[in-house]
């Protein structure tokens, strides 16, 4: 699986730099604008079925009055090696060659299993058919299926800009340049937190990020290989010995 | 060896036939009233696909809950029907007899049940059909045969295929001795299925044979069935209560401890409604409780290895979820009821003899273990989800709603009805199985020594 990121032209990922991040939330609103994610209610969030593609979560370090709020944002990693993948009985969830892990809403049949197998919890199921308030009508993106009820839903790396963007390119006999394609998230986010790009391009801003010694991936221990890479927070009030946490 | 009475064939057909010949008072109101939770058990399941899984109280990330809990249930119920037929069966158990039928009938039932539970707890159940049940080579329309969700339907409809074929061999004779004795459309309809049985002893030796060897073909199912339920937990990395070496054969034998118990309830039940104290026996009440002894022990020492193993890296997040599963409320409860339903109170009860041969509490001893073992796939599936992974952040409950309740004690409630109706139509008890029995049990006399009637040749 890792031996083909060299073949093909593209293989998309991001980088996410954590020492930006401010937890603002822009990227969740963005993206539920850009992919018609539901509206998550109150209740949605009180029964634990509020859909966010991507996620801020926010943890507490340290003790009062020496408080810190830690943000990390999380969405669909985009695993080379994804445990959803082989669980699928359907084949709704797969891997294309662009290193993109796939959802087809269509053949999706809502057994939850890819769900359960996620380590990054960033699988959501629709529980109801969604519904949109009236005035929403014409805010969908016409781009972007909404899903119906009864099947898994997930980060996508708006595919639909990819399909767009790539399309453009080779209508013009070329290659994606470097930042012409942005997801909702990355464009939204006022630090510059979230990057998205080509790693397969040498010189593109993703992959000399990537090469940042504060570089890491999310439970790597599962050997997952994800195509999203964080960037660790710089604390400067501590000495460089001192370990995190 | 066991004490045996003579009872005559004449007294033995009356009896074991009295379910379809003179059919008991109380078996149409308690059919009735069972039909009438199952109609509104399938309305509210009609109700759950129509709007959507939201009625239930499932969330992110307990994507599974109560239902797969009780698919698992069920599956472990069903193993009663192979370990009594087949097992018992290759090694010559003879006090088996009079129960065969019923458990593998049990198990039947219990796998058309434990199947329905995982569809219509799919997010599109109608897809399900269109994409997995008819194996598709003309479209391309392939399952992927790396799930084990495509692993377990095939080995649930092999064991089921088996079983029936099974149930229904071993029915043959009794349904040649019903025909004979009724008229009518039942008449008919015992002609049809009969399959034109005349007890002539090529018929018996077929029939024979065909049972010994799809006990055998059943043997290896025995030990993939439940192994194959159990990956769909162990294979998921993401899950640390679920991904573990130990499970296939610690779900086996769990499956044995519930579905011999499942059995022993079935035996007392039979025994109070169709009066039939002179086949099934104390004795065996007290051969099953002495297998049970055994296999409960078996299933601890894995249970409590698998807390072992579990723990012993000192890993984080498992000694978080083992504390949840263990230490917080309400799952301390839930995991206190399950240790002493599953094994202690139980095997206490069994150890004496006064127990094992009285019918009332070996029926409650029975009953206490397949609570435990409901609350041991519970404890398994809901905590390893609340606590999933690092990820505090996603941590969360789950509270069934009172939909997904109903529909647990409508499968109870509907298996009760199928073998409810079955008793109405077919023997529960083998007569020809009974009749085997007493007559190889028959000795007589030659001088001095007391020689079996019958020398058996290869069972």
């Amino acid at each position: 699986m890792t031996l083909q990121r060299e073949k093909r032209d593209y293989s998309w990922g991001m980088v996410v730099d954590v020492d930006k991040c401010t937890g603002c939330q822009a990227c969740v609103l963005a993206c539920q604008a850009e992919n018609n994610v539901p509206l998550n209610l109150q209740d949605r969030f009180e029964r634990a079925r509020a859909m966010q593609w991507i996620r801020v979560e926010r943890y507490w370090e340290g003790e009062f009055p020496d408080v810190k709020a830690r943000f990390i944002p999380i969405m669909c990693q985009h695993c080379e090696n994804a445990p959803c993948e082989p669980v699928c009985p359907v084949f709704a969830t797969y891997h294309n060659n662009e290193g993109l892990n796939v959802q087809v809403y269509n053949r999706c049949v809502g057994t939850r299993y890819c769900a359960n197998g996620c380590p990054y919890i960033v699988r959501f199921f629709n529980y109801w058919e969604p519904v949109w308030p009236e005035a929403f009508r014409n805010h969908l993106n016409p781009d972007v299926t909404v899903r119906s009820r009864g099947i898994m839903e997930k980060c996508s790396f708006c595919v639909q800009r990819i399909r767009r963007g790539v399309r453009n390119a080779e209508r013009d006999g070329r290659k994606v340049v470097d930042g012409e394609i942005q997801t909702a998230c990355t464009q939204a986010c006022p630090t510059d937190a979230l990057v998205f790009g080509n790693f397969n391009d040498e010189d593109s801003k993703v992959s000399k990020m990537k090469k940042d010694d504060r570089h890491y991936t999310l439970l790597p221990h599962l050997a997952t290989d994800p195509n999203v890479v964080y960037l660790a927070q710089i604390d400067t009030d501590r000495s460089a010995g001192e370990s995190h946490g | 060896m066991q004490q045996r009475r003579t009872i005559d064939q004449i007294h033995t057909n009356r009896v074991l036939l009295n379910g379809q010949l003179d059919t008991p008072k109380w078996w149409a109101p308690t059919v009735i009233t069972l039909g009438i939770i199952v109609a509104i058990g399938f309305f509210m399941i009609g109700i759950m696909v129509n709007k959507g899984l939201g009625v239930t109280g499932l969330s992110r990330p307990v994507y599974w809950g109560l239902f797969i809990t009780t698919f698992v249930f069920w599956v472990g119920i069903s193993h009663a029907g192979i370990m009594i037929s087949a097992i018992l069966r290759l090694s010559q158990a003879e006090w088996r007899r009079p129960v065969t039928r019923a458990a593998e009938l049990l198990t039947v039932f219990s796998l058309l049940t434990a199947l329905l539970f995982p569809l219509m707890h799919a997010g599109r159940p109608w897809r399900i059909v269109y994409y997995i049940l008819p194996y598709d080579f003309a479209r391309g329309i392939m399952p992927n045969i790396r799930s084990p969700l495509i692993w377990d339907p095939v080995a649930i409809s092999t064991y089921l295929t088996g079983s029936t074929l099974f149930l229904y061999i071993a029915l043959l004779p009794d349904l040649g001795n019903l025909r004979d004795r009724t008229q009518g459309w039942q008449k008919a309809l015992y002609t049809v299925l009969a399959l034109g049985w005349r007890g002539n002893p090529r018929q018996w030796k077929l029939q024979t044979v065909g049972g010994i060897l799809l006990s055998a073909l059943m043997l290896p199912i025995f030990v993939s069935v439940h192994s194959i339920v159990s990956w769909d937990f162990a294979v998921t990395p993401a899950v640390e209560g679920w991904h573990s070496t130990i499970f296939a054969p610690y779900f086996v034998i769990g499956a044995v401890h519930s579905g011999v118990s499942a059995v022993v309830t079935m035996m007392a039940l039979m025994r109070w409604l169709w009066k039939w104290e002179d086949f099934i026996r104390p004795e065996h009440f007290d051969a099953l409780a002495r297998l049970l002894i055994v296999v409960a022990t078996g299933w601890l020492a894995f249970t409590f290895l698998e807390l072992i193993f579990a723990v012993y890296g000192l890993d984080a997040p498992e000694l978080e979820l083992r504390d949840l599963q263990i230490f917080q409320w309400p799952w301390n409860i839930l995991f206190v009821t399950f240790v002493f339903t599953g094994y202690i109170i139980p095997v206490g009860m069994w150890l004496q003899k006064s127990v094992r041969n009285n019918i009332a509490l070996m029926f409650w001893s029975s009953i206490f273990v397949n609570i435990g073992m409901w609350l041991e796939r519970f404890l398994i599936i809901v905590p390893g989800l609340a606590r999933k992974t690092p990820f505090v952040y996603t941590w969360e409950a789950y509270r069934p709603s009172g939909l997904e309740w109903f529909i647990l004690f409508w499968s109870l409630a509907w298996v009760t009805f199928l073998m409810l109706l079955f008793s109405r139509f077919f023997p529960l008890v083998p007569l020809f199985e009974q009749k085997e029995s007493q007559t190889f049990g028959d000795s007589i006399k030659i001088g001095r020594v007391r020689v079996p009637a019958i020398v058996r040749e290869a069972d």
